[in-house]
């Protein structure tokens, strides 16, 4: 029998989990970046905060299998509109399975918005329902797994390629450097959503073709401070007296350029991913998003908006979702960005 | 003023090296011109000594230091270590000179590496020269070496910037140190120090020269400095040496106008005595355009017609020389 998508996504997620738990502890090895972890906690606590409940809920949201039980479920029924054979995640979990009505509910209502007709599960739609009568909160939750995906994937694409060509243009200089700035400025010059539209279109719709074409067009600005940071670099005195001391470019790059890199790296991270976030729902706005992303919850609201009486808790759902993302995760860059200064590094001991 | 040991030969031999940087403009960035910092310089370092090397800022001390180890290219010349030419080995040879040749920078807060512990920036060049043969060894080297230079070895785990400025010289010293060289550059390596911790600066490396027989080729632009530690001086101007000698000889006796300017800027200790410094005329000529005849002859005091149409050469004679064609003998 053929392993089916879902377990292998299962597969994935556990990989993902312990790689960044690895990450984490070769990192919190280095006293340096455990002390301005602790000044991160202590400054932002709720942001953090806030941010790990987004990552848990996409986390739980990534992983599913066949069967079992919902919480309130009421026996076997629904099995008519949700397929038994279909994988359901642990958010799916915690709504019965068939949490579906058949057109538009206000938030907490026991009767359809345009039709009088009793709901299925009258009080219990926080958020209401959508047109085709689906949970907007549930629809809102499952949202958090897409935007992670499109800010974390995309970056995991942008940032070594941009600092791949960044460090070897700063570090290497001459010819190097006159060819990565060639490929930049052709990129810069092109408008990024048309150049977007154009990839989308050619690779075809999805989630990592979306990734991809973000990626292609956001990597031109680290790109540029991954240069102006390793030119800066290569003429300091450390990198001088390591070249004295035999060290090979390679040695130099990983010992000393990188390093000393690896602040704006995470400032970097931090700030691209919401922008990211930000563009995929741009994207969905034009029709080329993602799937059940928070964009294309906004997308499909925006005509409702101009109804009377007017349905505004499907934009809402997606928008606080959204807001509640971005806001924190810039937050926390801009701390980030203060903590990390170089400059500060002599302040305290 | 040390003692020298026994032997006179000649650890560094620098033959007419030449290191130019070109200006480039417009859009073609073509060469509209050069920056003459190091103008075809000629120094002997004997072994075992220190050589000061003096001169205003910008006059190319510390370009012609960094042109010594390779760490910038010169364009022509020769500095023969040991009797081979740095400036022609391969690169695959030049890796084991430089063993021998280490530097010392003059701020140590940016000579050290932020983000790494101060044990691996010591250890750095054992590890690239393969000195030790495990890392065991070598830390046991970098406390031995931190130990004899003043500093607890225990706080070799910590970052450069919990350091003192004058701990921080010493760990530099440290790194220059591990790899075993014959040589180093001091580039104004004491001159961010405060005076007290200047003055047990150089205590040490005078006890480090001895103790590992160490050449040493002191850039400075302070002369009291020069004084305390020098056993020979070599005075730059513009990308050029103009007098070589003695400590002594150029302190006693200075016979190119410029040394003589440089100094009696020097302040007296005693209050008072009556100085007149002599006046220098002009500012710094720019060396991407330097004047015809002898670079000095247009701040010169003592100048001549002839100064500005001909260059003098520097005179060659083993114990110093002076360029200047009115220098007494």
């Amino acid at each position: 029998m053929l392993i089916q998508a879902h377990v292998i996504s299962n597969y994935v997620v556990a990989a993902l989990v312990v790689g960044v738990l690895l990450l984490g502890i070769g990192i919190l090895r280095s006293r340096l970046w455990r002390r301005s972890l602790g000044t991160l906690v202590k400054r932002r606590p709720i942001a953090l905060g806030i941010v790990f409940l987004y990552i848990l809920i996409a986390l739980l949201d990534s992983v599913s299998w066949v069967g079992g039980t919902h919480m309130g479920s009421r026996g076997s029924e629904g099995a008519d509109l949700v397929s038994l054979q279909e994988p359901q995640s642990v958010i799916d979990r915690f709504f019965p399975r068939d949490f579906q009505e058949e057109g538009y509910a206000h938030p907490f209502s026991s009767t359809h918005f345009y039709t009088d007709k009793a709901l299925r599960y009258p009080g219990r739609h926080i958020l209401g329902t959508d047109i085709n009568g689906r949970d907007v909160f549930h629809l809102s939750l499952s949202g958090a797994r897409i935007a992670l995906l499109v800010g974390g994937l995309t970056s995991l694409i942008v940032i070594p390629i941009a600092l791949f060509f960044g460090i070897c243009a700063g570090y290497f200089g001459g010819r190097v450097d006159d060819a990565v700035f060639y490929i930049l400025s052709t990129l810069a010059s092109i408008p990024n959503i048309l150049l977007l539209i154009v990839l989308v279109q050619a690779m075809g719709k999805g989630t990592l073709q979306v990734c991809i074409a973000l990626g292609i067009t956001s990597w031109v600005g680290f790109c540029r401070l991954a240069r102006g940071e390793s030119l800066k670099l290569r003429e300091l005195d450390f990198v001088r007296s390591a070249r004295a001391l035999g060290a090979s470019e390679t040695r130099i790059i990983f010992r000393h350029i990188l390093p000393n890199l690896m602040h704006l790296v995470l400032i970097t991270f931090v700030l691209l991913f919401s922008g990211l976030v930000l563009s995929e729902a741009t994207l969905s706005f034009l029709g080329i998003g993602i799937d059940e992303s928070w964009g294309q919850m906004v997308d499909l609201a925006r005509l409702e908006l101009a109804r009377d009486p007017v349905v505004y808790w499907n934009f809402f759902g997606a928008f606080a979702a959204l807001f509640g993302m971005i806001l924190p995760v810039n937050m926390l860059g801009d701390t980030l960005r203060d903590i990390l200064d170089p400059r500060t590094l002599s302040e305290d001991s | 003023m040390n003692p020298s040991p026994g032997d006179k030969g000649n650890l560094l031999e620098v033959r007419g090296l030449r290191t130019w940087f070109p200006i480039r403009a417009g859009i073609l960035q073509r060469v509209t011109g050069q920056i003459r910092a190091v103008d075809g310089i000629e120094l002997n370092v004997r072994r075992g000594e220190t050589l000061a090397l003096v001169g205003e800022s910008g006059c190319g001390k510390s370009t012609l230091g960094y042109s010594l180890l390779r760490l910038i290219e010169s364009q022509e010349g020769e500095v023969l270590f040991n009797g081979q030419d740095l400036c022609s080995v391969p690169p695959d040879e030049l890796k084991d000179l430089r063993r021998k040749l280490q530097i010392v920078f003059q701020d140590p807060m940016a000579a050290l590496n932020p983000r790494s512990r101060v044990r691996d920036s010591i250890a750095e060049g054992m590890e690239c020269f393969g000195i030790g043969n495990n890392d065991a060894e070598r830390t046991q080297r970098v406390a031995e070496l931190m130990e004899r230079v003043g500093l607890d070895p225990r706080q070799m785990d910590r970052y450069p910037h919990e350091f003192s400025g004058g701990q921080r010289q010493r760990i530099c010293v440290v790194r220059a140190l591990a790899v075993e060289p014959e040589f180093i550059v001091l580039d104004e390596s004491v001159s961010a120090l405060d005076v007290s911790i200047q003055a047990q600066m150089l205590n040490l490396l005078q006890g480090l020269q001895e103790e590992f027989g160490l050449t040493y080729l002191f850039i400075t632009h302070d002369l009291g400095v020069v004084r305390y530690i020098a056993d020979r001086v070599a005075v730059m101007y513009l990308g050029q040496i103009v007098e070589e000698g003695s400590a002594d000889q150029i302190f006693e006796s200075p016979r190119h106008p410029y040394t003589r300017i440089l100094l009696s800027a020097v302040p007296s200790v005693n209050p008072d005595e009556r100085t007149r410094p002599l006046r220098v005329q002009g500012e710094v000529p720019s060396p991407s355009n330097p004047p015809s005849g002898c670079r000095f002859h247009p701040r010169c005091p003592d100048a001549i017609e002839r100064c500005s149409l001909e260059m003098p050469e520097l005179e060659t004679r083993p114990e110093g020389g002076v360029r200047c064609i009115l220098a007494p003998e």
